[in-house]
């Protein structure tokens, strides 16, 4: 009974942790580039609502993904646009970008709502997926092994390839990149769309495969999580990983402690993902060189070339 | 927020004396959901009510409702909206509207106010509730038949007392069956949330529960349940189409019959605040298409809603014990109504502490 109920917790830890790492891999590289975008939640919401209206009216579910990404490119060029070519305030046009992509998508997806969805198999890797507990790491969606791919993708580029450079190089100082002829405004706008392009998947998760359905405003404010575990892994991929798997591993195993009636008042256990992340956060800031060296100094600046 | 939209505008057009002349012609009857109108749950629930009264009465009323709509002071706003564009009775749909549905009702007294679930009443607020415990008492029996573990997962929102009454109604149904039955409860703290609906619905698989029930409303736990090859009941609404495998039956709430009677009583000026408690002999809930059951156990759950409904069987019959043992009530007497709505204790066998 042990184990199956360890892999079982373990396989609702992960599933809780995807969303999150799906949009908080995205707004880090949108971050590293300079730019922070407060509207991963609203690109979320969109890429959930599109992702559930393409799947549910073509009936194939990869259309229903890139739907989703296109939905939340589309987000983030608009917020793009408006920031890195108009140069408008960046915390200003994020936040809004979260309202408005509340607001559209449940006008969307109203016609949606209420209508059950087919939700998707797992992948089975045989022999591995036997293996006890460990096994469970070879059956997982398809999506989550996806997100776990970007992540390391992401690391990779980042610190091993010459674009990597650029990005980080951009974030940091853009008057130094644009000196030595980068297109600061080009890497920039690029970054945003990845992140669009992430957090249309986090939505297209939550509406296809974490519960397969679609309700205004069911991203219920993880894209502020993914958020915070940016500044949380101080914008280190690897660290945005364990961050979503902590703070996903606390949301579920609060589930678990009221399950078994340890006699803490539920809405302290409630409470306790948050407060767990925020603690980690304040314990891992205290290391402030490594901090220095890896939050970007150009963040929420706004770039204007020189003519 | 389209139906917002129209409100705001209708208030706007009041304001500037326009479309008030043709005002009269039509009784304006509104709605106010704690959730989308199509949640497939307890919200369309009352939608569907909503439609049936449009569809009775047809020339006239005009209906309109408002959706998603917190309980706070959301509340308080949407219904002074809904007063000031021109309704002349208001149902607000959720426990969670009473204290704004009384403040607003004293600012507006010639409109009517209905408020389910609720207590608090004024000359021009009414309430009107379910017996929903009926419908709990019955599920808690086939869970304890159908369960192999003996443990249920019980997914909750907040612990008001209609939520209390509810597990103990499903407890004291199962230990009918088997007095040794389990319920395992996970707090929600939300009323509507599908992907931690269905995190709480893991949670209590994992941990041996082998039948879901649940005091929230979206179809996510008994989704996850058909993903397991395990069962459970609907909440408010029949959610067979979520879970054709999985679903045993639902506790479906049918308002359409009651709204249209107290629209008619409105419209023929009959209409008196009112509190009115109605069961399973009343229509107010039903219980859906029994699916995934043998045919005795099917018969059984019937027969008992037969008894409940001749008044033979009241799921609160003594002896009723608390948690820690002390009776409640004695042998051959029930509950009385004052003392299930304010319920605040669990019944003996129910291992959760009750948040306070």
């Amino acid at each position: 009974m042990t184990a199956l109920m360890l892999e079982g917790i373990l396989l609702t830890i992960i599933t809780a942790a995807t969303p999150l790492l799906f949009a908080a891999i995205g707004e880090l590289v949108t971050e590293r580039s300079g730019v922070l975008n407060l509207g991963v939640e609203g690109m979320m919401a969109m890429g959930a609502v599109i992702g559930f209206a393409v799947a549910h009216t073509t009936g194939s579910f990869g259309l229903g993904i890139l739907g989703a990404i296109v939905a939340g490119m589309t987000m983030a060029a608009l917020f793009g646009v408006v920031t890195l070519i108009f140069v408008a305030n960046q915390v200003a046009s994020g936040l809004a970008l979260t309202l408005f992509g509340l607001g559209l998508s449940g006008l969307i997806g109203d016609a949606f709502v209420g209508v059950p969805g087919a939700g998707l198999a797992r992948i089975s890797i045989p022999v591995l997926s036997d293996l006890p507990v460990v096994g469970l790491l070879f059956r997982l969606d398809p999506l989550t092994y996806l997100a776990i791919a970007i992540t390391i993708a992401v690391s990779w580029f980042m610190f091993r390839m010459r674009g990597g450079l650029v990005l980080r190089a951009v974030g940091d100082s853009h008057s130094s990149a644009h000196a030595l002829g980068y297109n600061v405004i080009r890497v920039r706008f690029m970054a945003v769309l990845f992140g669009g392009a992430c957090s249309g998947l986090a939505g297209a998760y939550l509406s296809l495969v974490y519960t397969p359905q679609w309700t205004q405003a069911m991203t219920a404010g993880r894209g502020w999580i993914a958020l915070a575990l940016v500044v949380f892994a101080t914008w280190l991929p690897r660290r945005v990983l364990v961050g979503a798997l902590l703070f996903g591993g606390v949301s579920i195993l609060q589930l678990h402690a009221q399950a078994l009636g340890v006699g803490v008042p539920s809405q302290f256990l409630s409470a306790l993902p948050y407060l767990t992340t925020i603690v980690v956060l304040v314990i891992i800031s205290r290391n402030r060189a490594l901090v220095r060296a890896n939050t970007p100094a150009a963040l929420g600046q706004s770039f204007v070339p020189d003519r | 927020m389209k139906h917002i939209l129209t409100a705001a505008t209708a208030v706007i057009a009041l304001a500037i004396g326009v479309g008030s002349a043709n005002a009269a012609d039509k009784l304006k009857a509104c709605w106010m959901y704690v959730g989308p109108h199509n949640d497939g749950g307890y919200s369309e629930g009352h939608d569907v009510g909503r439609q049936m009264v449009e569809k009775e009465l047809g020339d006239k009323v005009e209906t309109s409702y408002v959706e998603s709509i917190a309980e706070g002071p959301d509340a308080e706003r949407a219904l002074e909206r809904l007063a000031r564009s021109g309704c002349q009775i208001i149902f607000s749909t959720s426990f969670g509207f009473m204290d704004p549905t009384i403040k607003v009702a004293a600012k507006f007294p010639d409109v009517k106010f209905e408020h389910a679930t609720g207590f608090k009443t004024a000359p021009n607020v009414g309430t009107y509730n379910a017996r929903f415990y009926e419908g709990r008492y019955i599920a808690g029996q086939i869970a304890a038949k159908q369960s192999k573990s003996g443990v249920a997962g019980y997914i909750v929102s907040f612990p008001i007392p209609e939520v209390v009454m509810g597990i103990n109604s499903f407890m004291l149904g199962a230990q009918s069956i088997n007095p040794d039955f389990k319920i395992k409860v996970v707090w929600v703290n939300s009323w509507f949330d599908p992907a931690k609906e269905a995190d709480a619905a893991k949670a209590l698989f994992d941990q041996g529960a082998d039948i879901i029930t649940q005091h929230t409303d979206s179809p996510a736990p008994l989704q996850i349940a058909q993903e397991r090859g395990l069962h459970g009941f609907g909440q408010a609404h029949n959610m067979y189409e979520f879970a054709p495998k999985a679903q045993y039956t639902a506790i479906v709430d049918t308002w359409g019959p009651y709204y249209v009677k107290r629209v008619n009583a409105v419209l023929d000026g009959t209409w008196k605040a009112e509190q009115i408690w109605d069961g399973l002999k009343d229509g107010i809930l039903e219980m859906a298409e029994y699916h995934n059951l043998p045919d005795d156990v099917v018969a059984a759950a019937k027969k008992t809603q037969a008894d409940i409904e001749a008044g033979t069987l009241h799921p609160f019959k003594g002896p009723i014990f608390k948690q820690d043992g002390t009776e409640v009530i004695g042998e051959g007497k029930n509950l009385d109504d004052g003392t299930l709505l304010s319920m605040n204790w669990y019944v003996k066998g129910i291992d959760d502490q009750l948040p306070k």
